[in-house]
């Protein structure tokens, strides 16, 4: 099948350029692409324009929770992989927090068919560092790496034990897997639902304060110089916590971080009357700390936005704040929350795109995330200006639990394109 | 109208001149309360449902008797015991409840905000009778009660409050109150007891009990919870009530004719001592029970008043 999309605004995460031009597809990949006057072509093929909205290399979402197996009445790997093509998201790198957690082989396996057969996203697993995420005993790295892991983590479950961190961190060195940590003090975010400053006192709420991310960071930086793992913080929220980030970059080691969109575009204040919706891990942080996460992913110190999708259901959230359930469903508001960075002038849609695609691919070592002749047609076509309300709704994912709900956005997804073909197209 | 308010879910949206409304009106029935009929009729053919996810003696004996003397049918459950034991949420119980018609609904709760979630889902009004750490409407407006009556004024007062601020209600009502009334509010206690961000509240924080004490016209005490007591927030109950328990020299660095008051029940020899305590000449603290009552029936006519405006207006097709 080949296709042929122009009058397209290309967003270039790796060249960091927006020009005007078409794009060739042919068997999966990006045959060609260029500025001038699209080719004629004597094959059959299918033609696209894009009247000058934008294409870019489809996003790669790090940290998707599918819910599957275990809670399909919050999500599954069908409904999410439905969300996901109606969010541009082309890969959805999945979370082992499930029940039971996804702790070998033979569980890594499911999620991976289960993928292929359900969802029309690539679905790439995780696996968890240690056997039940329970912080004793590693899993079995090696069957995982086998087995299509694409990297390793316990998820918000920090491994508390150095000993047993350092000893996982050393063998997955030796087999060059990615870890990827929740960097946090749980001693100090025992029971915490917000961030610890004059909105959670006057709220009284249980509270963390900031510092506990960059404890836990701080360590986990000293266990990768000392094991020379890969690492990956999942999420980095508070401006305290940067500094060490940029020890370790100078140091060489290599470790690079992510932040969540929600903590790029929402504050503690935005909890208001005690909405749970808002009640995510970590807590929102302080405006300070948002603008200078939206700092550190222009200058490069953290690498990676991710939607943080964590599917609850209705019963879980409508509880007193503090014994709520954490988490948003995102991958469908991920880009048009995007958006809203791009509009107030703090990122241009290719350092987006560099963040929400090209780095994560890079980071895991996949193809995708290039708008390059030869990488996959992973793609997604959209309108950054196009605004509407959303209303939580008209969601694809089963739960429903969404911040933005009735807020207005910009940036809407026009077209989700999967190895080249079709899997979302907006219903106009 | 001068109190517009459907519930009284804390202090935080009250107007100045709501609260000043609410205790003109409890004055009356503070008189009413000391004369021989007691009895009102502003809540005649009311329900109030009295519902405490807390245990509660004080609290929850002032609100019946409230609604009592103004004529409501009062009922009290006390949640720890019911259905909620049997994983009822807090939604199911109160749309439950909301199913008998009540007018008043007075809840407690021991997780901040839960009274504000209750309030969405009920056609009734709701009273905040304490949520977690967030706030005590009730029992802010009884101290600002007791303070007028005694001092004359609730204005430019030098009022400290003293103790465990971090984990109180108390504090967090009596500080949006006394700073709407334009007091100055001096918070005493142990770092570890003093909640983070508080200097933007527009308070002052002392460590220093006698610093904190100099030139109060009101000190008010707080309750220090047992479960707080060992190791966790302070070393001892020995070494906290030497450096924060209210002793006579203590308060001697406090104006001449300062004020004592306390929310109960009291540790005795903890955070006051028993003497302090019974000093009929400083202590107001059985004066705040006796005004518990009044305010409660004040609010409870106020809020009702209400409801009953907006019921009409509903009936007739008229909104708001």
């Amino acid at each position: 099948m080949t296709t042929l999309i122009v009058n397209a605004r290309l967003i270039d995460p790796k060249a960091l350029t927006e020009t005007t031009g078409w794009v060739l597809l042919r068997d999966g990949r990006i045959a060609d692409r260029g500025e001038d006057s699209p080719p004629g072509l004597e094959e059959p093929h299918r033609l696209i324009d894009a009247r000058g909205k934008c294409l870019a290399p489809g996003i790669v979402d790090v940290g998707v929770k599918t819910c599957e197996p275990g809670e399909r009445h919050k999500e599954s790997i069908r409904t999410a992989g439905a969300a996901a093509a109606a969010g541009g998201v082309t890969t959805m790198v999945t979370r082992p927090d499930t029940t039971p957690p996804i702790d070998t082989p033979e569980a890594l396996s499911y999620v991976r068919r289960r993928g292929v057969q359900v969802s029309p996203v690539h679905t790439l697993p995780m696996a968890a560092l240690t056997k039940g995420r329970a912080g004793r005993e590693m899993t079995e790295i090696g069957f995982l790496l086998d087995a299509g892991a694409a990297a390793f983590t316990d998820c918000d479950h920090v491994v508390t034990d150095s000993r047993v961190l350092s000893r996982a961190m050393t063998y997955a060195r030796s087999l060059g897997a990615l870890i990827i940590s929740h960097p946090q003090d749980p001693g100090l975010s025992r029971g915490s639902a917000v961030t610890s400053g004059k909105f959670a006192s006057l709220r009284g709420l249980p509270a963390v304060s900031p510092m506990a991310e960059r404890i836990g960071l701080e360590r986990d930086l000293a266990m990768v110089e000392m094991t020379r793992a890969r690492y990956h913080a999942d999420q980095v929220s508070t401006a305290a916590a940067l500094p060490a980030l940029i020890r370790a970059r100078e140091a060489g080691l290599d470790a690079t971080a992510g932040v969540s969109i929600h903590h790029l575009t929402l504050n503690e204040f935005d909890v208001g009357d005690y909405r749970t919706f808002f009640k995510v891990k970590p807590p929102l942080r302080a405006e300070e700390d948002r603008l200078a996460m939206v700092g550190a992913l222009a200058d490069g110190v953290i690498d990676i936005i991710s939607s943080m999708h964590t599917p609850q259901d209705e019963e879980s959230k409508r509880l007193p704040f503090e014994v709520a359930a954490s988490g948003a469903v995102a991958l469908e508001t991920l880009l048009p929350a995007a958006m809203r960075l791009y509009h107030a002038g703090q990122l241009s849609l290719p350092q987006l795109f560099r963040a929400m695609a090209l780095n994560p691919a890079q980071r895991l070592g996949l193809e995708t995330g290039r708008l390059a002749r030869g990488a996959p047609a992973d793609l997604v076509l959209f309108d950054p200006d196009a605004p509407f309300v959303l209303d939580r709704a008209t969601l694809r994912s089963k739960s429903k639990n969404t911040p933005f709900d009735g807020m207005r956005m910009e940036g809407k997804v026009m077209m989700t394109l999967v190895a080249g073909a079709l899997v979302y197209e907006r219903a106009t | 109208m001068t109190f517009t308010k459907r519930h009284l879910l804390g202090i935080e949206p009250l107007h100045p001149v709501e609260i000043t409304t609410l205790l003109d009106l409890a004055d009356r029935y503070a008189e009413m309360g000391r004369g021989v009929a007691k009895h009102g009729h502003a809540l005649d053919g009311l329900t109030q449902i009295n519902m405490f996810f807390e245990n509660s003696t004080r609290t929850q004996a002032s609100f019946e008797l409230a609604g009592k003397r103004l004529g409501a049918d009062v009922m009290t459950m006390s949640m720890q015991t019911s259905s909620v034991k049997k994983g009822e949420t807090l939604i199911d119980t109160a749309l439950t409840l909301n199913a008998m018609h009540p007018d008043l609904l007075v809840v407690r709760h021991p997780h901040s905000g839960a009274v504000n979630l209750l309030a969405e889902k009920v056609n009734c009004a709701v009273l905040n009778a304490g949520d977690g750490r967030h706030e005590h409407p009730t029992q802010a407006l009884l101290d600002a009660l007791t303070i007028r009556r005694t001092k004359g004024r609730l204005h430019r007062l030098n009022i400290a409050i003293c103790g465990d601020i971090a984990h109180s209600r108390v504090a967090r009502s009596n500080i949006l109150l006394l700073g709407k009334m334009e007091n100055r509010v001096k918070l005493v206690g142990p770092p570890t007891l003093i909640p983070a961000g508080v200097s933007d509240w527009g308070v002052e924080v002392f460590e220093d009990m006698r610093e904190g004490l100099a030139g109060a016209d009101v000190v008010m005490m707080l309750r220090l919870q047992r479960e707080r007591m060992d190791g966790g927030f302070i070393p001892s109950e020995r070494e906290y009530y030497h450096r924060y328990g209210l002793d006579a020299a203590k308060l001697s660095c406090a104006k001449d004719d300062a004020i004592v008051m306390h929310p109960g029940p009291m540790n005795r020899g903890v955070e006051i001592d028993g003497t302090i305590a019974d000093d009929i000449n400083r202590s107001v603290i059985q004066e705040q029970v006796e005004m518990g009552v009044a305010v409660r029936m004040a609010a409870m006519e106020l809020l009702a008043a209400n409801l009953s405006a907006a019921r009409e207006a509903a009936a007739s097709g008229v909104t708001a």
